[in-house]
């Protein structure tokens, strides 16, 4: 077997990224624009002896993904915003279990029920900090179709490692365009692991990355897995100061101290760049045109895409764009992840935010006129 | 002690006692009768898993020595649904109350019961938030009070059972604390029934339930529970106005149809070689 | 070399597989580049409806139509919606029985349109006997009039995309449509 091609839709090589990670459970509720994803795990998954099921909700949707992911099953469900803001209790609970879960959010254009079938980026700091409490997330922003394979596979792969749900950020763009992707011969997959089983066993003993290995129900641990503050034995200890203080606190180090590993960054032209594009997700395409056409003007300037926005890459950003005087962050949103840049990268640099909403992608030339204009 | 040590405490995390029930509440009596259905059927309790949401009832999972998962606040059966489906082999026990099942969870719930997947659901329906503090919940009769409801309620309550039965379980069973027999008689069937298995126990608060509407302590409202306890045979030639405020105890629905994770597998037979228990625990495999 | 292409119609007429099959043609069977997008309202049918490809010899950035060098029009209501913005001497490839020719004299004018009809309703209804291979007929039309895309891939991604048991039909159309075509100014 050889690497393969295809011509897709982006929801559709999400789909097909998520099979390629070994995921064998999809639980979700039909939304505008990711319902192809559903379509798609509903054919594919009763073929390789995995589950699908359309829930009642989004709530019960990332209910049951949680519940299977503790039957020792990767699993995923997709939606859009209006199913995001549904999910965001549940979400928080995958949190403090420490529940690996894929999330795959279509964004649209937003408030409420917005534009089901347009694009935003607008609900990126909701996946920050859409449910309560402080924690930490991993977020991904593919901007093409192969990415929206390669981000999820790589999605399912982060979600095992730190245990906590990850984001896949794509937009109604990305997931109804159509493009070839190769999909290769093997695909690197991250396993669960599973505990040693001692007598003294704690699940929730963490050793010094902040993650710990992850049983699973039906196998003799007589675990307890609780959204309650909880003690080294999963038991609820909701008084004792100590333990939710250490508790929330690994929670968020096991993702903020290992954002070198975590993260990924594409950039270009950024050697002598005075002015630089700070982009995620599909405007990044535009971006690059944009700046390749003021490169061949004789302007300096740079390219940067996020691929993964969450964690936030302070340090990786900082060194990338000291020389820089000014960075332009483009977003389908009016100033989301600009609040971040500017707070990482303010004190040296401009950031301006150039900000587009109503569904359309920023062309080129908007772009290239706010790189000009000074 | 230990000669005189409860038969079921070898069932509980005994590190987790005291636990967190007042004097007189019905969740201890409830949890005897599953221990009890545990041992009278043929389930074997090693394969057991509980679940359970939020509320004084959904603590119960968290005393009993198996994995259980204590989930948010109505969406135990969405949890129990993937925890099941994606590991048919475990019997799957929820735990839940009357707020959390049918206010919060109502629409799991019936979703739960047509899909007829196989758990088995025991609520503990006492008529009240107790966790929060006593306020009203969709089962508190009307006329009595609570905390949110300092005139007493005005709403008709739902008959869970009922809705359980309308939904499409293939077994629900309706009793109170006061017949911790038939309680467990009607757990056991509900573990061996392969479907959505939803048992109704009716049990006092006396603590919030009882404060609140004059029946001050738990053997007084025990003898309430049995006061107002009548018969499904008894309440079929009973007027609307008789039945007002009774508890209609009995088996409602004992009808086994095709299971929701089997019907699922069967759609697998037909398309593929592939055994689905072999995904059981995939994610620990490196393919 | 990048070639912008928008094909418009109304819903229901495979305006979108046949962008979906231009795309998938020149991306898997050319090894060139490509990017199909498309806008869609409520409907599900009925409508203005469009699709946009992006061929090119490298990779795209870019994946959107702006100023389209290539336009196909299969209703009189879809391209006056969607016409605007067309570069000068494009193409316009039209259907001529449901485009009236005498309303767009001026923008042809103006924009300097180098001009191809195909009866593509007509032929699929009247020729090949099947009214719903009409967009294939269109494709052939396109490949014959523009060359964006080789036949040999136009025909591979064809039969990569239409229902098992209709092949010919659709071979049949595709070249049908390839006759057709003429160029009118």
């Amino acid at each position: 077997m050889a690497d393969k091609e295809y011509f897709v839709q982006g929801n559709e090589a999400c789909a097909l990224g998520a099979l390629a990670a070994g995921c064998t459970f999809f639980a979700g509720y039909p939304i505008t624009p990711s319902t192809e994803i559903a379509e798609v795990m509903s054919r594919k998954l009763p073929q390789i002896g995995g589950h699908f099921i359309q829930m009642e909700d989004e709530i019960a949707a990332v209910g049951a993904i949680i519940g299977a992911s503790w039957a020792g099953q990767k699993v995923v469900t997709a939606t859009s915003g209006p199913g995001i803001s549904l999910m965001q209790e549940n979400i928080g609970y995958a949190v403090m279990t420490e529940t690996p879960i894929v999330i795959i959010n279509m964004q649209r254009g937003s408030p409420s029920t917005g534009q089901p079938t347009r694009s935003a980026q607008a609900d990126m700091m909701q996946t920050k900090w859409g449910s309560h409490g402080d924690y930490e997330t991993i977020a991904l922003a593919p901007s093409s179709v192969q990415e929206c394979f390669d981000y999820t596979v790589k999605a399912f792969n982060l979600a095992e490692k730190y245990r906590c749900p990850v984001f896949v950020m794509a937009d109604e763009i990305v997931g109804h365009m159509r493009e070839k992707i190769v999909i290769p011969e093997k695909v690197d997959i991250v396993p669960r692991q599973m505990p040693e089983k001692t007598d003294n066993y704690l699940p929730y003993d963490a050793p010094e990355n902040g993650t710990t290995p992850m049983p699973s129900f039906g196998q003799g641990y007589n675990i307890h897995v609780t959204g309650l503050t909880h003690d080294k034995r999963g038991y609820p200890s909701t008084d004792d100061e100590e333990t939710h203080t250490e508790l929330v606190t690994r929670l968020c180090n096991k993702i903020t101290e290992n954002t070198k590993e975590i993260t990924s960054i594409e950039h270009q032209f950024l050697d002598d760049a005075e002015t630089i594009v700070l982009s995620y997700g599909i405007p990044s395409r535009s971006a690059l045109t944009a700046v390749k056409q003021a490169r061949q003007q004789g302007l300096k300037v740079g390219y940067i895409k996020l691929g993964v926005v969450w964690p936030f890459p302070i340090d990786t950003l900082q060194e990338l764009t000291k020389n820089a005087k000014r960075i332009i962050v483009p977003e389908l949103n009016l100033g989301q992840v600009y609040l971040e840049v500017d707070r990482v990268l303010g004190k040296h640099a401009k950031v301006e935010l150039l900000s587009k909403i109503g569904g359309a992608l920023h062309t080129p030339g908007e772009i290239l006129d706010k790189i000009v204009e000074e | 002690m230990a000669d005189h040590e409860h038969r079921f405490m070898k069932y509980l995390r005994t590190e987790r006692l005291p636990h967190i029930f007042c004097p007189g509440c019905g969740d201890g009596i409830v949890l005897n009768t599953i221990f009890n259905a545990i041992e009278m059927s043929s389930v074997d309790f090693d394969n057991i898993s509980m679940v359970s949401g939020i509320g004084c009832s959904s603590r119960i999972p968290g005393y009993v020595k198996c994995d259980s998962l204590h989930t948010t606040h109505g969406r135990a059966l969405a949890f129990a649904t993937g925890l099941k489906t994606a590991n048919p082999k475990q019997d799957v026990i929820v735990v839940t109350g009357d707020g959390d099942a049918t206010s919060i969870g109502g629409n799991h719930l019936i979703h739960a019961a047509r899909r007829n997947i196989d758990l088995t659901v025991v609520c503990i329906n006492n008529d009240i938030y107790g966790m929060t503090g006593g306020q009203i919940s969709p089962t508190s009769p009307k006329g009595s009070y609570a905390t949110t409801a300092p005139y007493g309620s005005t709403d008709k309550p739902f008959n869970i059972a009922e809705v359980a039965k309308a939904a499409g379980a293939s077994y629900v069973a309706k009793y109170t604390t006061a017949q911790p027999i038939q309680v467990s008689n009607a757990i056991k069937a509900g573990l061996e029934n392969k479907g959505f298995s939803f048992i109704e126990v009716v049990a006092q608060c006396p603590t919030y339930y009882g404060r609140k509407n004059k029946i001050r302590s738990p053997v007084e409202m025990i003898n309430w529970l049995k006061e107002h306890t009548i018969s499904l045979e008894q309440a079929e030639n009973m007027t609307d106005e008789e039945l007002d405020g009774k508890i209609i105890t009995g088996v409602y629905v004992n009808k086994p149809r095709k299971e929701f994770v089997e019907a699922l597998e069967d759609i697998t037979a037909q398309i593929s070689d592939i055994d689905p228990d072999t995904n059981i625990n995939r994610a620990y495999r490196g393919e | 070399m990048r070639t912008d292409i928008r094909i418009a119609g109304f819903g229901g007429q495979g305006v979108l597989m046949c962008g979906i099959v231009i795309a998938k043609a020149a991306s898997l069977y050319d090894n060139n580049y490509a990017v199909q997008t498309q806008s869609y309202g409520p409907e599900a049918r009925g409508g203005a409806s469009r699709t946009e490809v992006v061929v090119s010899d490298e990779q795209i950035d870019y994946p959107k139509v702006e100023n389209p060098e290539i336009f196909v029009a299969m209703s009189h209501e879809a391209l006056l919606k969607y016409i605007d913005d067309i570069q000068e001497e494009a193409i316009l490839l039209i259907d001529p029985n449901l485009v009236y020719q005498d309303e767009i004299k001026e923008i042809i004018e103006d924009k300097k349109l180098q001009v191809y009809t195909s009866k593509a309703t007509e032929t699929a209804e009247e020729t090949i006997g099947k009214k719903i291979v009409a967009n294939i007929v269109m494709l052939g039309s396109f490949v014959g009039a523009t060359g964006v895309i080789s036949v040999e891939a136009a025909k591979k991604s064809i039969l990569d995309s239409v229902p098992q048991g209709t092949e010919d039909l659709n071979m049949k159309a595709f070249e049908e449509g390839m006759k057709i075509v003429e160029k009118i100014n």
